[in-house]
């Protein structure tokens, strides 16, 4: 890869540590967006005059939402690979697939937790039992936990890839779960409706929150490519011992304990030879 | 039309040879069945044996207790095709392999089924619910018990050949019953008047369920055999 650090088991290249920076800044960036220069959702009830909203916890979703998106792609790119291991069989999407996964876990666990944290003061209480949404999301954590713990039964990858991918991809059922919960279970739910698809907000807020979206895209790319690499080089280290496995057992054998070992006698070996 | 009842009597074979060895071992009568009720009985206990508040709970009770019991089900249903190489030489016979996860699967559901009837009786006579709506219990049991049939057989084949079976079937299969643990207990919630709900139209997810369960299963079984 052009660029790429020649320091063995170096995963960073010119370009990625370029995209790294990029995304770092951003994520400073929406912060600031976030938390200081876009104001707290206050609104004035139209008869009685009171003060009503999400106040400052709206704050969090501003990474709430961009992190669930990212993470329903991260799973889509999932599924798709896993096909890939099942059409294709080749490493690069397992390795994909694997990637993706794991990143897609992460995102999952932050967007239950950051949803924990802004549904306190605004549903008042850590958690819902009875909301849809929060439990096909939690049990899609827990169905990729399970992808995650399955791939690391073993040390080489290539033992349990096509297993995985079925896995993935029953796993990827529960995301039209997730996401038209709000809609198919409107009683069953705390979550409101897309206030994007609606065109609720404007200006600032709107701008966050695409900001969001990018930063957020950005993040996953770059994670996803460091742990390719990873995912790559483990690979890679796992066939070099292999390689050097045989090759240091063959070169403790002589030819002719070779040849006695396949069944070849010196006649043949002899006709065999220039 | 004679593929199908080749298909079907390919299916019958593998089920009743399952169905036959456990005649034999009793595994499940003496291990798992004893192990459900036990199950049972510690809520119980766990719940201080308040009469009223185990009829509440039951149905969730119930199922919880199948669940973990499906596990060990599954668990030996899986174990079968472990010794002595008979996955190699199901593999060489040329058996449909989803044939082979029809036929394992009915084997485990026939468990199952087992299983529900004798925890049924444990609600009645150790938690003392009444049955409002036989019907609805008879086809929520019978759905939920293909569901989790089939996707235990799935999983089952999933974990096996890896050394650390046990511990990871478990946290892959629990996850994907979860559906079906909701809808089989708001089903009985309705069937023993606990709570009033639309007993079902969960019954109607049931059937989802066990859908696509089954046909998840049957299209991916020749993929983990192979492995």
């Amino acid at each position: 890869m052009a660029g790429r650090d020649e320091r063995p088991g170096n995963t960073g290249s010119r370009g990625s540590r370029l995209l790294g920076c990029v995304a770092l800044a951003s994520l400073v960036v929406l912060g600031v967006l976030a938390f200081f220069l876009t104001g707290p959702d206050v609104r004035l009830h139209p008869t009685t005059g009171e003060e009503f909203g999400q106040f400052d916890a709206v704050r969090m979703l501003y990474l709430h939402v961009p992190m669930a998106v990212l993470m329903y792609a991260s799973f889509m790119l999932c599924a798709a690979a896993s096909v890939g291991v099942l059409v294709k069989r080749t490493p690069w999407w397992d390795v994909m697939a694997h990637s993706t996964a794991e990143v897609g876990t992460v995102l999952c666990g932050l967007v239950l937790v950051t949803g924990s944290i802004w549904g306190r003061p605004v549903w008042n209480t850590w958690w819902e039992w009875g909301d849809v949404r929060l439990m096909t999301t939690l049990v899609l954590f827990l169905l990729f936990a399970g992808y995650l713990a399955l791939r690391r039964t073993t040390t080489d990858p290539r033992r349990q890839e096509r297993k995985a991918a079925v896995v993935a991809l029953v796993a990827v059922l529960d995301i039209p779960l997730v996401n038209r919960s709000v809609a198919w279970w409107e009683n069953r739910t705390l979550h409101q409706r897309s206030t994007l698809e609606e065109l609720k907000i404007q200006d600032l807020t709107l701008f966050t929150l695409m900001f969001g979206f990018l930063t957020f895209g950005l993040v996953v790319w770059w994670l996803t490519l460091q742990r390719f690499r990873v995912g790559w080089l483990e690979r890679a280290a796992i066939d070099h011992a292999v390689g050097s496995a045989i090759a240091e057992r063959r070169s403790e054998t002589s030819a002719d304990e070779l040849d006695a070992a396949i069944g070849v006698t010196d006649e043949q070996a002899g006709e065999a030879s220039p | 039309m004679s593929e199908v009842r080749r298909f079907l009597a390919d299916a019958r074979m593998v089920a009743a040879r399952d169905l036959r060895i456990e005649f034999r071992s009793r595994v499940v009568v003496g291990q798992v069945v004893p192990f459900a009720l036990l199950v049972l009985v510690l809520f119980g206990f766990a719940l201080d044996a308040d009469h009223r508040t185990l009829r509440t709970f039951a149905s969730g009770l119930f199922w919880v207790a199948v669940l973990l019991s499906a596990l060990l089900a599954v668990h030996r249903s899986a174990a079968l095709e472990q010794s002595e190489g008979t996955m190699d030489a199901l593999r060489m016979s040329g058996l449909p392999p989803a044939a082979l996860f029809i036929g394992k699967a009915t084997a485990v559901f026939v468990q199952l089924v087992l299983l529900e009837v004798v925890l049924l009786g444990g609600l009645l006579v150790l938690y003392g619910v009444q049955v409002v709506d036989p019907a609805l219990l008879v086809v929520a049991g019978l759905l939920a018990g293909v569901a989790v049939a089939a996707a235990g057989t799935l999983y089952g084949a999933l974990a096996s050949g890896l050394g650390v079976r046990e511990t990871l079937l478990p946290i892959l299969l629990l996850p994907v019953l979860a559906p079906v643990l909701i809808g089989a207990t708001r089903a009985f919630d309705d069937a023993l008047g606990a709570v009033a709900v639309d007993g079902w139209a969960w019954t109607g997810l049931l059937a989802v369920a066990a859908l696509i369960a089954t046909v998840v299963g049957a299209l991916a079984h020749g993929v983990l055999i192979e492995d």
